[in-house]
């Protein structure tokens, strides 16, 4: 804390911002970057350097003005002043596609693009070439040099997330960019990928591209970055060396605090089984589903439970038919309590206390265009009292709304606001409040810190600890390892619509379970799940 | 009979022609993810316009000319009040209908009544001396060719060129097609122009082949017809020049069913267009994969540039 609070020194800083380009030209030069939005100063004279073929990372909590700023660097906002200077010479950046004619390429968090339309269209966009045999070939040619497979025919509506933002990557690098921005790119990836990733990074930086790199993943930024820009409420705090740093100071400068160490959860016993899936077989529905096979799966009280795996293997189908989105076959394969919900609606299952949190924010856990109160009603009607003679009551649904709010620090223009107004980590601490509030007996959460910046994510797993340690089952589908490794107590994997064994998280390393996302068995361990099955049941 | 069957046969090509023209060019316009409920409006000022000019000035390719342009004005007005000023589509749209029905009859008043010679046919040397098939298919008036040869085109430049792709983009998402610096606003300005033109045109078809005068009201319900067209057609143009003469044929057996000695009511086969669409759309929407590969997924929202 000592040292960050020297950075903040202005003397300190230049040289620093110096030393971070690594003695190369500096690319790109952002001075005194300042925008407002109505009653927000979303940027206040923000300065950023990035060198030549250095990774440059962009830290900060969401409404930092992380995406204000690269934004400004797209062309995508115009800024109300601050200059840029773009290989020592003055630009003004007023489109996406000039920024493109300069050298500069994006990949989104939000990815752009077009579900109806297939690969090979959507990068051809992206590029504004024709979509023709050349590019076909040149999108082969990429995806095969950095281990990124795609198939170009594919509609984009087919993919899942994790090669969705494959395409994103390739159609940057088909670009071949100066400078590379990315926008927490890791988060839809497996350990191994994430791995690849870097080396394809580094390789690039070598190659003499800039890389700006904008992450939540402060362990990332540490291995991977050479110089990093903090944010914080619309100002730049910091410019950093992140190898000089810990996890716990970078941390410390983006939130402006310490935050609670993340605590492992200690080994727990589980209790009763709450929640069970018994030979679950779900047939795909068409070709861009994944079918269930075999799944079997148990919940005790007080129980964390993850089922790690990328995007795409059938976790949607899978919460869908644990939150009564999609039936079972038999009323059997789904139980709760020991009772068989398997034929049950979702606000059947709802009203029993079985509440589940979908992986997609926006469309699905909340509609966008209604008010957080609307919002709170659609899931929360099931358990909570926000009827009055059976007319909804506007009253109670907002004291809930304003109570998620308090009790989850959901950063919004109160409880009327559109859902479709809050940043993504705001939207979902809200989501996951909702639940929560309903004081659910068993919680079912896919994804809930994607794309979620640390502060929101400390929150939401401290929400999901305190509600196992009062007696909930919670259980967990995730893509983070971090997060499954540190708040589950049994780990298992979803590969191709099978579910392995699952595994104490205290005996499991991250490779381990990067082989068991893969499909792999881990042959040396003793599984479990067999056993506690046995157990719990006899 | 074989006059009689000929001759029906023709008059199904007549009917088939405007509604073409309308839905082809609604089908651009609502792949850009605007959706224009004014083609009744748009066509009848065409009409009325065309019918005007040809009427003074004698020549029938200024009587087209008057009726493309009639028709793009209408969509200009339709285009900045929901473009520019992001008023609701489907408001604007029906109030651009009825505005035209209005507007078409205060400028018709002085011409109901007068005939006008038509569009002369335009035989194609050779091929229309073909017996039958010849007077069938190489023996009518330029627009009919012009509808196929507009069809092939803009199935062309759908599915081929990178300014169809930029127009399917910006129907699909227009956020995604906004970051990548596609000017949507722009894009749909066009092809709402683009479909005002062709409405205008398909209006000129009426007032000056079909029935060569101008009534009032004189499109009679097409507009709508060649908007469940296009849905009909699950936004592919083949499907859609398959569909009008469909369309064009059951609304000819209406007029001409009991000549033929068809004998069911007049009532149901006007509702027999409706009918069909309605069991397509039934039937279509068992292929989620067509649907989502076709149709807009924006279509009738307003956009707004900032965000």
């Amino acid at each position: 804390m000592s040292q960050a609070s020297n950075l903040t020194n202005p003397s300190a800083l230049s040289s620093l911002a110096n030393g971070s380009a690594t003695g190369s030209a500096p690319l790109v030069v952002m001075r005194n970057i300042t925008k407002a939005y109505p009653g927000v100063l979303a940027n206040d004279a923000v300065n950023l350097t990035i060198g030549e073929g250095s990774i440059h990372a962009l830290l900060g909590e969401n409404g930092a003005g992380k995406s204000t700023l690269v934004k400004v660097l797209y062309g995508l906002l115009k800024p109300d002043a601050g200059s840029i200077s773009w290989c020592g010479e003055q630009v003004s950046i007023a489109s996406p596609a000039m920024a493109r004619k300069l050298g500069i390429a994006m990949v989104f968090q939000h990815f752009s693009l077009f579900d109806s339309l297939s690969v090979l269209e959507n990068i051809a966009l992206g590029m504004g070439v024709k979509a023709n045999d050349k590019l076909r070939s040149r999108i082969a040619d990429v995806s095969a040099r950095y281990g990124l497979p795609l198939d170009p025919d594919r509609s984009v509506y087919t993919l899942s997330v994790g090669v969705r933002q494959r395409i994103e990557i390739v159609r940057c690098l088909l670009q071949e960019p100066k400078l590379l921005i990315m926008d927490e790119p890791t988060s839809v990836l497996t350990p191994q990928e994430v791995a690849d990733l870097f080396e394809t990074l580094r390789q690039l930086a070598k190659s003499g591209m800039a890389i700006l790199y904008i992450s939540h993943k402060l362990e990332e930024i540490r291995v991977l970055c050479q110089g990093a820009t903090i944010l914080r409420g619309g100002r730049k705090v910091s410019e950093v060396v992140p190898e000089e740093q810990s996890v716990a100071s970078l941390a410390a400068l983006m939130m402006g605090g310490e935050i609670p160490a993340a605590l492992r959860r200690s080994a727990i016993v589980a209790g009763a089984p709450l929640f069970a899936i018994k030979e679950l077989n779900l047939p795909a529905k068409d070709a861009n589903e994944v079918s269930l096979h075999n799944i079997n799966l148990v919940v005790g009280k007080g129980e964390i439970v993850g089922i790690a795996g990328v995007a795409g293997n059938g976790q949607d189908e899978l919460l869908a038919t644990i939150s009564g989105e999609r039936l079972a076959t038999d009323e059997a394969h789904i139980q709760f309590n020991e009772t068989p919900v398997g034929r049950q609606s979702a606000g059947a299952r709802r009203r029993l206390g079985l509440c589940s949190v979908p992986e997609e924010r926006l469309g699905h856990a909340a509609v966008p265009n209604l008010s957080l109160i609307d919002n709170v009603f659609l899931t929360a009607h099931h358990r909570k009292p926000l009827r009055r003679l059976g007319l909804i009551s506007h009253a109670r649904s907002k004291a809930l709304a304003n109570d998620i709010i308090k009790q989850f620090n959901v950063q919004c223009h109160g409880a009327s606001a559109l859902a479709s107004s809050l940043s993504g980590g705001n939207l979902q601490k809200f989501i996951v409040g909702r639940e929560i509030l309903q004081s659910p007996r068993v919680l079912v959460i896919s994804q809930p810190t994607w794309g979620v910046d640390a502060g929101a994510a400390a929150t939401i797993h401290r929400a999901l600890a305190t509600l196992a340690a009062n007696g909930a089952a919670v259980l967990l589908i995730s893509q983070d390892l971090d997060e499954l490794m540190q708040y589950c107590d049994r780990i298992g994997a979803l590969c191709a619509g099978r579910l392995s064994a699952f595994y104490p998280s205290s005996q499991l390393t991250a490779q381990q379970v990067g082989l068991l996302m893969a499909g792999e068995k881990l042959d040396a361990m003793q599984a479990e799940q067999g056993a506690a099955d046995e157990g719990e049941h006899s | 009979m074989n006059e009689t069957l000929l001759l029906t046969a023709l008059t199904i090509i007549t009917a088939a022609t405007p509604l073409v023209y309308a839905a082809i060019g609604e089908l651009v316009v609502e792949r850009s993810g605007v959706l224009n409920l004014g083609i009744e409006g748009m066509m009848l000022v065409g009409a009325v316009c065309s019918f005007a000019a040809a009427h003074y000035s004698g020549a029938a390719s200024l009587g087209i000319v008057a009726g493309i342009m009639a028709g793009m004005l209408m969509a200009a007005l339709f285009a900045f009040l929901t473009l520019k000023l992001q008023s609701s589509q489907v408001a604007t749209g029906l109030a651009l209908t009825i505005f035209g029905i209005g507007v078409s009859a205060l400028i018709g008043q002085s011409f109901v009544g007068i005939a006008y010679s038509g569009l002369q046919p335009l035989p194609i040397p050779v091929l229309s001396e073909i017996p039958v098939l010849g007077r069938l298919l190489f023996n009518h008036d330029v627009l009919v060719y012009g509808s196929f040869v507009l069809v092939a085109l803009v199935s062309w430049f759908l599915k081929r060129t990178h300014a169809g792709l930029i127009l399917r983009s910006v129907g699909d998402s227009h956020n995604a097609a906004h970051a990548l610096g596609i000017k949507v606003i722009r894009v749909r300005f066009m092809a709402t122009l683009f479909g005002g033109a062709c409405a205008g045109l398909a209006g000129a078809y009426l007032s000056m082949v079909y029935t060569p005068m101008w009534v009032e009201n004189m499109s009679a319900g097409r507009g709508w017809i060649a908007l469940a067209l296009v849905v009909f057609a699950v936004w592919q143009p083949g499907r859609l020049l398959l569909g009008a003469y469909l369309f064009g044929a059951i609304s000819i057996l209406q007029l001409h069913g009991q000549a033929l000695g068809i004998n069911v009511p007049s009532q149901l086969m006007s509702m027999l267009p409706y009918l069909v669409t309605i069991l397509v759309l039934v039937l279509i929407s068992r292929d989620r994969g067509r649907i989502r590969r076709n149709a807009p997924a924006s279509i009738g929202q307003a956009f707004h540039p900032t965000t």
